[in-house]
């Protein structure tokens, strides 16, 4: 025993991985959803053209652990302050959020500070994303 | 991985998959097929251009796609570029306006005039050409899911400016079934989305007959994961699924075939693209000569966009970018393309700065002034690399598109869901590749630069602006014949409903104000929305 295993988790992690709004550019979203579901997470992709509504319910729905976004059309910010009020309502604050996508320096306090504790710009390496992911749902 | 410094006896394969000798010889090329699809430029197959002379008669078009904000905003940019010696104009919406939505709609918050112009009304479609002569610049419209709308009203704002819309060129890119496999500002479900493609190409052929309504793209297909050969192949396979739309109509082929146009992407290997674009051209003069027996050789030219290729850029240095950009033109060229548009070197972070796309510019103007790429057609013809590449290209071509037809057709493979799940599995392959140094990327996993901040300039987003755009709609609404607005959309509504062309409804109505939302929202109601089957 070296004690510093994490507990054994009665599920692999659920990640709900939306695409808000219009942006159409779902490689990456694809990907990442890939290479989760390869560490041995389950993931549910919601597809293109989701409100923040719909992303809230799904997390909501599914009993997600993550509640993942890839956003590469600049819509970022706009999207998640509507969005982080109702998952707040939801109940889903203990949860971990994160998002990915063309998320420029200088928005990047703001996506923190309204609650998205992992923030991945384009260039960020999947095995990152994974061990951030990991390291947070504990 | 192959280490480049120090040689390799190790195999190499290009991404297509083939494998590629130290040197080639008369004995490869004979093995390839020898000479039989080469031919002379402006003669059947079109593998060393579609022109006799090419660019020795005129350069190819210089087009960078631009757009954003409001209409004013991005006539201004449209002038700066022509007024720096671009000779045409590749049009960007914002995704409202791409999806079909008002700016004045609750899903277009926080979007309008974002990575496109925002267009509601003709009346903005004629504040953003003013002063344009559209007899001398061509203009593209990068425009799909509402692309029918969008055609209506570039056609209906050119007449209404006095031109003669039976000689105005230009293009619209239109390719929905790309749209569903990458990129995504789809509205209609696919049947009606193939539907008003035909309506448009239709429709084209007898009121704007040198206007070319569909710009085919596999370069999207190529940004979703796609191989350069399952590039060409299925863009191939979805303009055939355009064509035999249009035929079933009674359309002969030579009068539409002519304005099909091709939209196709740069990056990577560069010998792999030049093959790639000449065994392309030879493959889609042999489809539509012997599948489709058209009679003109105009049918049967590839005629295309390419120089961009996104994904061959980076974020990391972005600087690098510019001299990417420059080899994507030098492929272009080499590659006998009718029109460029480069990726500037700021894409990655932002909208491009008029500085980055002065550099676009001036690169392709560089080639063409200094570098002596339009004095001879075809020039790297003959070489027994090239050619064998070409020939062994074009084979891999044919391969996948029987397989296409084997397994039911690209239009039942699109609805499926089945080439999106191949080419975002292919994808991941290859961010794998680049995580671990496969495959490399300069300045990504090799040639780091470790906490770099690159000088690039961040394309301000104003919210008032969206809020001028929809007071604009509200004026339209307030000034408009209303009555008039409903009769004509009641007529698109019909015409959807009854199966006639939709086309000249949509003109009619985009002519009495009616806005790309309300258009959009008629022909929902007869079609429906599309449902994206989630397969990745």
């Amino acid at each position: 025993m070296t004690g510093l295993a994490a507990p054994a988790r009665a599920r692999p992690i659920k990640v709900v991985l939306g695409k808000p709004g219009l942006d159409g550019h779902d490689v990456g979203a694809k990907v990442v959803a890939r290479a989760l579901m390869d560490a041995g997470m389950e993931v549910i992709y919601t597809g293109l053209r989701q409100t923040p509504e719909a992303i809230a319910r799904i997390a909501l729905q599914e009993d997600a652990d993550v509640i993942a976004l890839s956003s590469l059309a600049g819509s970022h910010l706009a999207f998640c302050r509507r969005l982080a009020p109702l998952l707040r309502d939801a109940g889903l604050d203990d949860k971990l959020w994160i998002i990915g996508g063309n998320l420029p320096r200088q928005d990047r306090d703001a996506l923190h500070e309204l609650g998205f504790e992992g923030v991945f710009a384009t260039g960020s390496r999947l095995p990152d994303i994974v061990a951030f992911i990991q390291r947070s749902v504990a | 991985m192959n280490d480049r410094l120090h040689g390799t006896a190790a195999p190499v394969v290009n991404e297509s998959g083939l494998p590629i000798q130290p040197l080639y010889t008369e004995a490869e090329l004979a093995a390839s097929g020898g000479a039989a699809m080469l031919g002379r430029p402006g003669e059947y197959p079109f593998t060393r251009g579609i022109h006799t002379l090419m660019y020795r008669k005129q350069p190819w078009t210089m087009r960078q796609y631009t757009g954003f904000g409001n209409a004013t905003d991005t006539n201004a940019r449209f002038k700066y570029l022509i007024a720096n010696g671009q000779t045409g104009l590749n049009v960007a919406f914002d995704l409202p306006t791409q999806c079909g939505l008002d700016s004045d709609d609750p899903l277009a918050e926080g979007e309008v005039g974002r990575v496109g112009m925002a267009i509601d009304t003709l009346r903005d479609l004629e504040v953003a050409f003013d002063g344009i002569d559209l007899d001398r610049i061509t203009v593209s419209l990068t425009v799909n899911g509402s692309a029918a709308i969008l055609i209506a009203m570039y056609l209906a704002m050119a007449e209404r400016r006095g031109f003669d819309v039976k000689a105005l060129r230009g293009t619209a890119q239109n390719d929905i079934l790309k749209e569903f496999i990458g990129r995504g500002t789809w509205v209609f479900p696919v049947e009606p989305s193939i539907r008003l493609v035909g309506d448009t190409i239709e429709y084209c052929a007898t009121h704007a007959p040198k206007y070319s309504p569909v710009s085919v793209c596999g370069y999207h297909i190529r940004e979703s994961g796609a191989t350069p050969t399952q590039e060409m192949a299925y863009a191939f396979c979805i303009a055939s699924a355009y064509a035999d739309e249009v035929l079933k109509r009674g359309v002969p082929i030579d009068e539409f075939a002519g304005r099909l146009s091709f939209n196709f992407n740069i990056f990577g290997n560069l010998f792999e693209q030049v093959a790639k674009f000449r065994a392309g051209r030879g493959l889609w003069a042999k489809i539509v000569r012997d599948r489709y027996r058209a009679k003109n050789p105009g049918s049967m030219w590839m005629r295309m966009i390419a120089g961009g290729g996104g994904s061959g850029l980076t974020l990391e240095q972005p600087e690098l970018n510019i001299v990417r950009g420059a080899y994507y033109a030098l492929i272009s060229a080499l590659s006998g393309a009718q029109t460029m548009a480069l990726c500037c070197y700021d894409e990655a972070y932002t909208i491009q700065s008029e500085y980055a796309q002065r550099i676009s510019l001036r690169t392709m103007q560089l080639l063409i002034e200094e570098m002596g790429l339009c004095d001879t057609v075809d020039p790297l013809g003959g070489s027994y690399y090239v050619e064998t590449l070409t020939n062994q290209m074009r084979e891999a071509m044919e391969r996948i598109i029987a397989d296409v037809d084997s397994r039911g057709g690209i239009v039942g493979l699109v609805a499926s869901g089945a080439i999106q799940a191949q080419v975002s599995a292919q994808a991941y392959q290859r961010q794998l590749d680049l995580d671990t140094g496969r495959q490399r990327k300069v300045g990504v996993n090799c040639y780091r630069i470790e906490q770099e901040d690159p000088q690039v300039e961040l394309h301000p987003y104003d919210q008032a602006e969206a809020r001028a755009q929809i007071e604009r709609l509200a004026e339209v609404r307030r000034t408009r014949d209303s009555g008039a607005v409903a009769r004509a959309l009641d007529a698109v509504r019909r015409a959807a409903e009854d199966g006639d062309n939709t086309m000249p409804s949509i003109v009619a109505a985009v002519k009495a104000y009616a806005s790309v939302g309300e258009i959009t929202a008629a022909l929902t109601g007869v079609f429906g929305r599309y449902r994206e089957p989630v397969r990745f």
